[in-house]
């Protein structure tokens, strides 16, 4: 973990020892064109990315710390056992039309937000029981925000919800407009935002131009205000290696998520611009299909729904070479669903299962599998053949599931590696079930365990490996479920962390999913971009875009 | 020229040939042996042509790898060239509607988008297909999906035979058309079908590297030009790694070969 650690440490104290100069354009690129500018309906990355860098939030998730820091609200009080935050707001602030931002903006965001009609990805989050949310405005300067049942990790939900200009978007939304209201069409000038930049010029399929807000509220130690760039000019590219090539050409200065190739790519063409940041919030994992009317042989189920089974399977992968062999060592073997990355869920009990054949082995023989000709068999004389489908054109996952498929052969059992265009994928996984295993990722972007509910849920038609249960089908199901419900609903941190905490034993335990690496976070940063503090949280490299700075 | 080049490319076939027919002889490796020390190891003594990111030694991969595509390509530009010969004889031969409708099937086929669906077709076989059976199956379907362009071609031909005077006499003297296609057409459009097997072959080569790329056609851990081709996809790793085209080498080398080794006179038919 040193080593890689230093060439981050060096370059960070390069980067914080220089002084700030002001203006310049940062450019980097987003994988295509936002689908709205629309802050509340923002459900894909590059419409994020956009929605980050000009909206202004309440609270902000520090990505280094991981703690919430205080934004437009100077501080906030939580009470009635977590159904009640009156936040003080912070005065003087302006949106980037230089009108006044005032309680009665936060009382109609929330109200937006959580509008059942709009279906907020954001705002949904935060309608956790029936009924309405209530907001008080006791002063321009105090608003109270009261919700039907407790909301777990407020603040945390907060971070993404940006601040919407009343006086603005009032009107649109009385006429039953909103849905439609900022979309790709718009004109830049009709745009009011808090954040640190807005919008200026967007070109289909081209770029996202956005300009320094006159008025952002935010201003550095020595009194000037931020952020330092003129603009930020978000280029359209999906191509992975043209990405690497323009920023090798001084064309981009950041890139947010190489993967292990490209890294050592960039790392022998400019060194100190490549940054491994540790561990990511992303698990790469493998189930097993436990669906009951899946189109598969009844066997076969039988051993997919056995926890003996999966967990002889785990202890057949060897992660270490997972992470040695396909990420050159840029990934650590997973333990359970939250990587070391996470430093405020993560259950450190939990170790990796050990690469063991041996007790693999000894797993499948009490459960009366037997071994003989090099074939491993059940009970009743099958061989222990599945197939795995990863997504095609992943090359880490197609090198993984090659590799566990000679993990597998050692102890008898035969896999077949099949790639299928992602399409096809997913229609097996969540629509005709016709599959046995599956090898994918998953992409955590929010720390909070609420995030995952989708997935833990047994009702949930996320919980891949047997989705939309009308009631949880095993003991362990339905305690994850109690967890998982019991948690979302508890003001207490240390309460919801050992919760959360037994939720990853549990999926250690029985191993729905067996999780088989944590990758590495790998970001680039050019060396005449200033003050970067890059961290393993999404949005890895830009999080802090106010205090970025580009040397001329 | 065009003889000796062509006695050239006749002889590197035989070589290639020879080469990986007897792969499990010269192969330093089996090809799905991973040697997990040494992933992406330059070229050495004990990997003559490095290893593969997993630590797959590259020259026995490429060894069997050519051997499953030199044996399969041929096997199913045979079978194109045969459904191609009874189709278009039929459609030169007999001409009017049943002639047109046959070419009207063939033009139907050729403006299929071919590539979208291959990849139906294999996202829908059975999940459990070995790898021996997936190679099989691809190279089936390619040859099953091959008979349009060249059955076009022997149409062509066969319709110059249908009004020759050979064909007026066989008429004539009461022979049956099944007789006369048999004995007559298809024995005079041997030089077509030859050289439109020939062109067959590295289509049918260059395909299953086209697949190969997009992850499909022949399944892990059995080596094909397609998957060892995926090699090259990335060009920092081509940079960084050179030998990894080798494959490529070698398919430009073979398809050359392949459409030299074709009688000039046959192309002009």
């Amino acid at each position: 973990m040193r080593p890689r650690l230093l060439p981050v440490a060096v370059a960070l104290a390069a980067t914080l020892a220089a002084p700030a100069q002001t203006g310049g354009e940062l450019r980097f690129c987003i994988r295509a064109d936002p689908k709205t500018f629309n802050p509340v309906l923002v459900n894909e990355e590059p419409s994020e990315v956009v929605r980050y860098l000009t909206g202004g939030v309440l609270m902000r998730v520090n990505r280094q710390s991981q703690q919430v820091e205080p934004e437009l609200a100077r501080s906030w009080k939580i009470s009635d056992g977590g159904r009640r935050i009156t936040l003080d707001l912070r005065p003087g602030v302006r949106f980037s039309d230089g009108s006044p931002f005032t309680a009665e903006d936060v009382a109609f965001t929330m109200q937006v937000y959580t509008d059942p009609e709009l279906h907020s990805p954001t705002g949904d989050p935060l309608r956790t029981g029936p009924g309405k949310i209530q907001t008080v405005v006791h002063s321009p300067g105090r608003v109270s925000i009261v919700f039907p049942a407790p909301v777990a990790g407020l603040e945390r939900l907060l971070d993404q919800v940006a601040i919407l200009s009343s006086r603005v978007l009032r009107s649109i939304y009385q006429q039953g407009q909103f849905a439609s209201a900022w979309s790709l069409n718009m004109k830049p000038a009709e745009m009011a935002v808090l954040g640190p930049f807005h919008l200026a010029e967007y070109k289909s399929g081209s770029y996202v131009l956005l300009a320094r807000n006159p008025h952002y509220w935010k201003q550095d130690s020595a009194g000037r205000r931020l952020p330092y760039l003129d603009s930020v000019r978000l280029l359209i590219q999906q191509n992975r290696d043209l990405e690497l090539l323009r920023f090798i050409r001084g064309e981009i200065q950041l890139i947010n998520a190489l993967d292990t190739d490209l890294f050592d790519a960039l790392q022998r063409k400019s060194p100190s611009s490549a940054l491994d940041l540790g561990p990511s919030l992303e698990t790469e994992q493998l189930w097993f299909n436990q669906v009951a009317s899946a189109p598969i042989p009844a066997h076969k189920k039988e051993w997919f729904r056995s926890s003996p089974f999966r967990r002889a399977i785990s202890e057949a992968i060897n992660r270490a070479d997972l992470c040695r062999v396909v990420y050159r060592n840029r990934a650590t073997p997973a333990a359970g669903p939250i990587s070391p990355a996470n430093r405020v869920w993560v259950n450190e009990t939990l170790k990796a299962a050990a690469f063991d054949p041996g007790s693999a082995l000894k797993r499948l023989r009490a459960e009366g599998f037997t071994q003989s000709a090099g074939v491993l068999r059940d009970a009743r004389g099958n061989p222990v053949e599945f197939s795995v489908i990863t997504n095609s054109g992943n090359k880490a996952r197609e090198r993984m599931a090659v590799m566990v498929q000679q993990d597998l052969a050692r102890i008898g059992i035969r896999l077949n590696v099949v790639t299928l265009d992602f399409p096809s994928l997913i229609e097996r996984i969540t629509r005709t079930f016709n599959y046995e295993a599956c090898l994918l990722g998953l992409t955590n972007v929010d720390p909070d365990p609420n995030g995952q509910m989708n997935i833990w849920l047994s009702s949930s038609s996320n919980h891949q490996w047997n989705p939309s249960l009308k009631r949880p089908e095993t003991k362990w199901e339905a305690e994850i479920d109690r967890l998982m419900l019991a948690q979302a609903s508890e003001p207490s941190y240390r309460r919801r962390k050992a919760q959360f905490d037994k939720v990853q034993e549990i999926v250690c335990q029985e191993a729905p999913f067996i999780y088989l690496v944590y990758k590495n976070s790998l970001a680039a940063v050019a060396s005449s971009v200033r003050n970067a503090a890059p961290a393993a949280l999404r949005p890895q490299t830009y999080w802090n875009i106010e205090r970025l700075a580009l040397s001329r | 020229m065009r003889v000796a080049l062509r006695r050239i490319a006749i002889g590197v076939l035989i070589t290639v040939y020879g080469v990986c027919l007897a792969a499990d002889v010269l192969a330093p490796a089996g090809y799905a042996t991973q040697f997990r020390d040494s992933p992406g190891a330059p070229p050495s003594r004990a990997f003559p042509l490095g290893t593969d990111e997993l630590g797959r030694d590259l020259l026995s991969r490429l060894l069997y790898g050519t051997r499953l595509s030199l044996v399969l390509a041929p096997a199913a530009a045979l079978l194109a060239t045969l459904l191609a010969a009874g189709a278009g004889s039929l459609a030169g031969y007999a001409g009017g509607w049943l002639g047109a409708g046959v070419l009207r099937v063939a033009d139907l086929f050729m403006s299929l988008p071919w590539l979208f669906l291959l990849l139906t077709v294999r996202a829908t076989l059975p999940l459990n297909t070995r790898p021996e059976d997936s190679v099989l199956i691809t190279f089936l379907l390619l040859g099953l999906l091959g008979w349009a362009a060249p059955a076009c071609v022997v149409a062509a031909a066969a319709g110059t035979l249908r009004g020759s005077e050979f064909a007026l006499h066989a008429r004539a003297s009461g022979v049956s058309n099944a007789r006369f296609i048999l004995v007559q057409v298809l024995p005079n459009l041997k030089p077509v079908l030859l050289a439109q097997f020939w062109i067959a072959v590295p289509v049918f080569i260059l395909s299953e590297a086209n697949l190969g790329l997009l992850g499909l056609g022949v399944g892990e851990p059995l080596p094909s030009w397609g998957n060892l081709l995926r090699g090259l996809e990335s060009l920092h790793a081509l940079q960084t790694n050179p030998w990894l085209a080798a494959p490529a080498a070698l398919l430009l080398i073979v398809v050359a070969c392949f459409h030299l080794v074709v009688p000039l006179e046959d192309y002009s038919k």
